[in-house]
């Protein structure tokens, strides 16, 4: 029984794994969304002056940085029905529950992330935007945020790796994502290597498709060269390294 | 007794003439007798290090006032004060004769509200600034946008004028990066004055160039003194001083040690402090 590279090449253009690749890619980015806009709120409120929102802050991410990401999974899609009756009906269904709770843990990463960022844009431009009687709202979105999204570009491309491949875990919870597919395909054929080796291809070509998109958006914020190269290579060993 | 009364009365009398004595800026407008600026019994910390020890300093319309001395004397955290960029212990700030930066009560008034206070003070920095992702014309159209609501195609249409004010036409469409440190400063200009402000803070605007840098920038602020532009320049240029300004102040150890007019100040300086200090710089 060698590898049959019929049942390979028949899986991989199959529609039923492109299917499962788009669900995939669909937790990841629903649950990054979800991340981000949490993760920003715990990044400004632990660096706010009100010592309750930093607490608060603290204490989420010590919540989900503790909890398993798979446990997260099962109580959303199988604890939370029960607490919320009539959940199901409303249209609630694993890819949603994959979604948020992916979002809910991956927020507590987002957040040092995005406080690391804000905080390593020099003090003199939120002071700059102050001084030219721009409201705090204004001085993070238009002078803080753009330039704050350059440095986090990397870290967060990471985690939105680390995304596609925790939608896997999805799997518990009966959301036939990439890796589903190819286990169900697996527990029909036996035909371990081919289907998994269709699996391995997908996730290379969504990974370089995601490290494409990565380099062009980066290229988009590199007006010019601000940073000395020196600390433009610092930054992005950084990124590669997390 | 009455006669002591009459007596005061024509005093006040004689004030009141000398003070309706219509003056002009260079520009033409009306100089009031209200500073445009000014701070009373100004007093800030720093982890209980006082910095400022109880300053009185004003300036009037048209006035250019040339600030001296040495780091740390408290002469950039007046300017912060004034700018309402941090909140003063003790003590009142006024723009045209009206508190500002508290409420009535005399609290600190909230972020968003010192915002709009503040666009009537312009500020120039040391470091410049600038916004690195916007390009020059952006940096300055930013706050029209952002605080004035004004058009985005209006906006830079006034940051092109304004940028052709302080020489940089040809400038505009590049970024912070793309600008050696005198440029960048001029922008820093542009992008404060397009708010029409009324006052004009400068903080050591040209301690941060290279010196062959420094004489566009003093050039740019030469201008707009000459324009009737109203000033505060905390600065180590002496020579600007001598020229520029109406009056040099010095600032010494959180107070303010003398304030003559330039001839005055650096040629018969009256006190021992202003000798000292005199001497180092020339």
């Amino acid at each position: 029984m060698g590898f049959d590279l019929q049942i390979f090449l028949t899986q991989l253009f199959s529609p039923v794994y492109l299917q499962g690749a788009l669900l995939s890619i669909g937790v990841a980015v629903v649950s990054l969304i979800i991340a981000t806009v949490i993760g920003f709120i715990l990044a400004v409120a632990r660096g706010s002056k009100s010592a309750v929102a930093q607490w608060l802050s603290l204490a989420y991410i010590w919540f989900f940085r503790a909890i398993p990401a798979l446990l997260v999974l099962l109580i959303m899609w199988n604890a939370l029905p029960q607490l919320i009756p009539g959940l199901r009906e409303w249209g609630y269904n694993p890819f949603i529950a994959a979604s948020v709770g992916l979002g809910l843990v991956e927020a507590a990463f987002m957040a040092e992330i995005i406080r690391s960022s804000l905080s390593s844009v020099d003090e003199g431009q939120a002071l700059a935007g102050r001084a030219l009687g721009m409201k705090p709202g204004s001085v993070m979105s238009k002078i803080l945020v753009p330039q704050a999204i350059r440095i986090a570009l990397p870290p967060t491309t990471n985690e939105f790796i680390g995304l596609i491949k925790y939608s896997s875990l999805a799997s518990v919870i009966s959301l036939r994502e990439l890796l589903t597919t190819a286990q169900v395909g697996v527990n029909i054929t036996f035909r371990y290597a081919e289907y998994y080796a269709v699996a391995i291809i997908y996730y290379l070509v969504i990974v370089s498709i995601i490290t494409i998109i990565q380099m062009q958006i980066e290229r988009r914020f590199h007006w010019a060269s601000s940073l000395p190269t020196k600390k433009r290579r610092a930054l992005k060993l950084v990124g590669a390294a997390r | 007794m009455n006669e002591h009364t009459n007596a005061q009365a024509a005093d006040a009398q004689a004030a009141d003439a000398q003070a309706t004595q219509p003056e002009y800026t260079p520009t033409g407008a009306l100089v009031t007798d209200i500073p445009t600026l000014e701070v009373r019994d100004l007093h800030k910390a720093y982890h209980g290090n006082e910095v400022l020890k109880g300053v009185e300093f004003k300036v009037r319309q048209g006035q250019v006032k040339a600030v001296l001395g040495p780091s740390g004397s408290g002469k950039s955290t007046m300017l912060r004060l004034m700018a309402l960029l941090e909140p003063a212990d003790k003590g009142e700030i006024l723009l045209e004769g009206k508190r500002i930066g508290v409420n009535a009560a005399g609290r600190a008034l909230p972020e968003a509200q010192l915002a709009v206070q503040r666009r009537d003070v312009g500020m120039v920095f040391q470091k410049f600034n600038l916004f690195p992702h916007l390009t020059a014309a952006k940096n300055v159209a930013l706050a029209l946008t952002a605080v004035q609501k004004v058009g985005r195609a209006e906006a830079l249409e006034r940051a092109h004028t304004m940028l052709g004010r302080v020489g940089l036409s040809d400038r505009a469409d590049h970024h912070p990066s793309q600008l050696s440190g005198g440029q960048q400063q001029r922008v820093a200009i542009a992008r404060a004055l397009v708010l029409n402000p009324k006052v004009m803070l400068f903080d050591e605007p040209t301690s941060a160039l290279d010196p062959e840098l420094v004489g566009e920038v003093l050039e740019v602020m030469e201008q707009l003194a000459n324009d009737g532009m109203t000033m505060i320049v905390v600065t180590h240029e002496v020579r600007f001083a001598r020229r520029a300004a109406d009056e040099v102040t010095l600032f010494d150890g959180g107070v303010i040690v003398e304030q003559a007019p330039p001839e005055q100040f650096f040629d018969d300086p009256q006190h021992e402090r202003t000798k000292k200090f005199l001497s180092h710089v020339h």
